[in-house]
């Protein structure tokens, strides 16, 4: 997990996808791209079929959001793992809240069926091509999407808990 | 007769299947989450699971507190073996802020780690041979868990929920009555646990109840994300102190058990195998220990580990510190970390950004449970419904990381 | 009989009566509350951390069984004492309901921990706060989670309950009272 590392996957991603690889930098010893959206699917594809890269393990995927990048507010992180060589990277896409659909990975990685069910119940990101879409952690007629940073933590509608006491 | 023979006249007759609910209160589903199954008389044809009956949000909450204060928040991840999971946090945390850790400090925390280590496998393995009927096994064991809860005791006051350390070491140093509780653990565990496997481990009952029973191919395993002992015993030695070492593992010296179907028996035999591993690491930190410098338990880091209160009450330097890392006024750098440590159940990772304010902006935690409980469906289709409750309780599935 | 005396094992001992040559006559509410207190059959409702407590108290150092609560039972229909541990969610509540439904007269609600006596630390938008908002509770059990002596204090406690309850409690106008603002019929 070093520089050697980043300037290996990122040449072969940038010979393959040109432009569908935005940015590409090391963030705590771990190589970090941003990737295009429209292209992550194959990107995962290539990176998992290819030999000397086989990124073959998925380690997680995280949803992120953040409300001041206009036009970039919703965002996946996708952790993939090299196990015989111990190679780590991190790939991320971003897109606008307004629409909020990703390819779905689950072509490639089954692990990853239960992992964007639980981003799509917290951040409302739709998975294109995921077999079975509805939320899993949360009760099933919840209607918003409760890690979004504009919703409060607290159940609306207790009524016995003093916000002045509880410093919030 | 063979399951296949079933299998081949259930098709020659038209059939309807019958719905069975496995619902979440259940004896045998040791945690609450769902799973309905349909099933051909006592086959299961399909499952499908349903989880989220404990969601409480942990990824939410942690938006809120401080760094400091999400640390019992992750002891009640994977309950069993919290010191794990309250260790993996303050490492992720202390790889944010860049402080380094005394050697001694890091040994101690593989003890209290490769403790909590073997207390999860001891239910996990208990409660294997509870559900094929061998009660006594629990019995017997159980009470070894009960010296670990009084180690823990001496340490930081809890039995379960532990809360132990600090981010930079440990809150206090090992007392004399906790090396001593320790020492007498690890004379009497060993006869314990060998009085254990020999109820199990070749009783022939148990073997024809759990080999060949749910079992998962490694090429399967690897697809859904496995690890930790599920996926070791699928045959792949994928094990997080190995490959990516924190806490000085890489001076220890232990072997990493491995199976090869990937059924009940081979999980079962893994975690007892990874018991008398740890047993043998913290055996070999206690020597460590021995020649490193006395007394050292935190690292010397004043702006994120807490003075002791005497120091508070009269010198002016320690009374700001403590006055700044209540408030939260320190200065945590802003960045993007992942650390993972082995879990009782796999690759416990802990994904933080921090914005440079007072607590996380994002944390999300890589739970093992969760990713490889999806396979379940997979791994019980055409079995009997019994071998489905052994699958079940032989992956170890803890309702508490599956649904954070 | 003289090793009993002789032994320190407590035995429950009998109500006040009146005893004579071959018989003991004493009220029927102290002969039942003796037995129902002394032969519970719990329903462990375990769904986290004190799931895993409970399984400690019912462990050899700190046998519930002493209590006569040796014999758990997991389907409703047959459980006296439905003991909830463990955070409840508000997926879980209709479940929690349906199975306190299920019970039969006499019954008596145990809520262990804190997050079942209140929501304990998760103050969150998924975790009901507090089982009593859905089901009446008799004994709440604090600590997070409690140790086993709390636990043994609080069936202690339900026992004290049961020994000294009517046994024609369901006819009582405040227990139907209780039950109305529950909305359990």
């Amino acid at each position: 997990m070093d520089q050697s590392l980043l300037s290996t996957v990122g040449d072969k991603l940038k010979t393959q996808f040109g432009n569908g690889i935005i940015s590409s930098e090391m963030i705590a010893d771990f190589p970090v791209f941003i990737v295009n959206r429209d292209v992550i699917d194959e990107v995962v594809k290539f990176l998992y079929h290819d030999e000397t890269l086989a990124f073959q393990y998925l380690t997680t995927l995280a949803g992120l959001h953040y409300p001041d990048n206009k036009g970039h507010e919703l965002g996946v992180m996708y952790q993939l793992h090299n196990l015989q060589k111990n190679h780590r990277i991190r790939l991320k896409v971003f897109f606008s809240i307004q629409d909020p659909v990703v390819p779905s990975i689950t072509s490639t990685f089954s692990g990853a069926n239960w992992m964007e069910r639980q981003e799509f119940d917290f951040y409302g990101i739709i998975f294109k091509g995921h077999p079975n879409l509805k939320r899993i952690l949360n009760v099933d007629d919840m209607n918003y999407h409760p890690m979004r940073k504009e919703y409060p933590l607290e159940d609306a509608t207790r009524e016995d808990k003093d916000d002045r006491m509880f410093g919030r | 007769m063979s399951k296949n023979d079933k299998n081949t006249k259930s098709e020659l007759i038209e059939k309807e299947y019958s719905t069975l609910n496995l619902g979440p209160t259940h004896p045998a589903t040791h945690g609450i989450f769902q799973n309905v199954l349909k099933m051909d008389g006592e086959i299961i044809m399909d499952a499908e699971s349903t989880v989220g009956y404990i969601h409480r949000a942990f990824e939410k909450i942690s938006e809120r507190r401080p760094y400091y204060q999400i640390t019992p928040l992750t002891d009640r991840l994977n309950y069993c073996s919290s010191p794990i999971n309250n260790m993996g946090w303050h490492m992720t945390v202390e790889k944010l802020l860049g402080i380094d850790i005394p050697k001694r400090v890091q040994y101690l925390r593989v003890i209290i780690m490769e403790l909590a280590r073997i207390a999860d496998h001891v239910i996990c393995n208990s409660v294997i041979g509870v559900d094929t009927g061998a009660m006594t096994g629990f019995l017997y064991i159980f009470q070894m868990r009960e010296r670990i809860y009084e180690i823990y005791e001496e340490l930081c006051g809890a039995r379960l929920t532990t809360n132990i350390g600090r981010i930079g070491g440990l809150e206090r140093d090992f007392s004399e009555k906790a090396w001593a509780k320790l020492n007498k653990f690890l004379k009497d565990f060993p006869k314990e646990l060998k009085e254990f496997e020999n109820l199990l481990m070749r009783n022939r009952i148990f073997m024809d109840r759990t080999v060949g029973c749910g079992p998962i191919s490694a090429e399967r395993a690897l697809n859904y994300s496995f690890a930790g002992p599920n996926l070791r015993a699928a045959g792949v030695d994928y094990d997080v102190r190995v490959m990516n070492p924190y806490s000085s593992y890489e001076d220890f010296d232990f072997i990493i058990p491995v199976g090869t179907n990937g059924d009940t028996y081979d999980r079962f035999m893994v975690r007892q195998q990874e018991m008398w591993e740890s047993v043998s690491i913290i055996n070999q930190a206690i020597e460590k220990i021995k020649r490193e410098p006395a007394g050292v338990f935190h690292a010397d880091v004043p702006d994120f580990f807490l003075p002791p209160k005497e120091e508070v009450y009269n010198n002016m330097e320690a009374l700001i510190y403590h006055f700044k890392i209540v408030m939260g006024e320190t200065e945590i750098p802003k960045g993007e970390v992942y650390h993972a440590v082995e879990g009782g159940n796999g690759e416990l990772g802990f994904y933080l950004i921090s914005d440079g304010g007072r607590s996380p902006y994002r944390l999300h935690f890589r739970r093992p449970c969760f990713i490889y409980y999806q396979a379940y469906a997979e791994m019980v289709k055409g079995a009997y419904l019994s071998d489905a409750i052994l699958t079940m309780s032989s992956m170890n599935v803890i309702a508490g990381e599956l649904d954070a | 009989m003289s090793k009993i005396e002789k032994s320190k094992i407590e035995v429950v001992s009998s109500p006040p009566g009146i005893e004579g040559p071959g018989f003991f006559a004493t009220s029927i509410d102290k002969a039942v509350g003796m037995a129902r207190a002394n032969s519970l059959w719990p329903l462990p409702f375990a769904t986290s951390c004190c799931g895993i407590e409970f399984m400690a108290t019912m462990a050899s150092t700190y046998d519930l069984g002493r209590f006569g609560a040796e014999r758990l039972s997991f389907s409703p229909r047959q459980a006296d004492l439905l003991m909830v541990m463990g955070t409840i969610a508000k997926k879980m509540g209709p479940v929690l309901r349906q199975v306190y439904e299920q019970m039969a007269e006499p019954r008596w609600v145990l809520a262990m921990g804190a997050c079942a006596s209140s929501g304990g630390i998760f103050d969150t938008y998924s975790v009901l706060q507090g089982i009593d908002r859905i089901i009446p509770v008799d004994v709440y059990i604090p600590g997070c989670p409690p140790r086993p002596e709390q636990v043994l204090d609080g069936i202690m406690q339900i026992q004290k309950l049961v020994e000294t309850e009517s046994i024609r409690r369901r006819d009582t106008p405040e227990y139907k009272q209780l039950l109305a603002k529950y909305n359990i019929e």
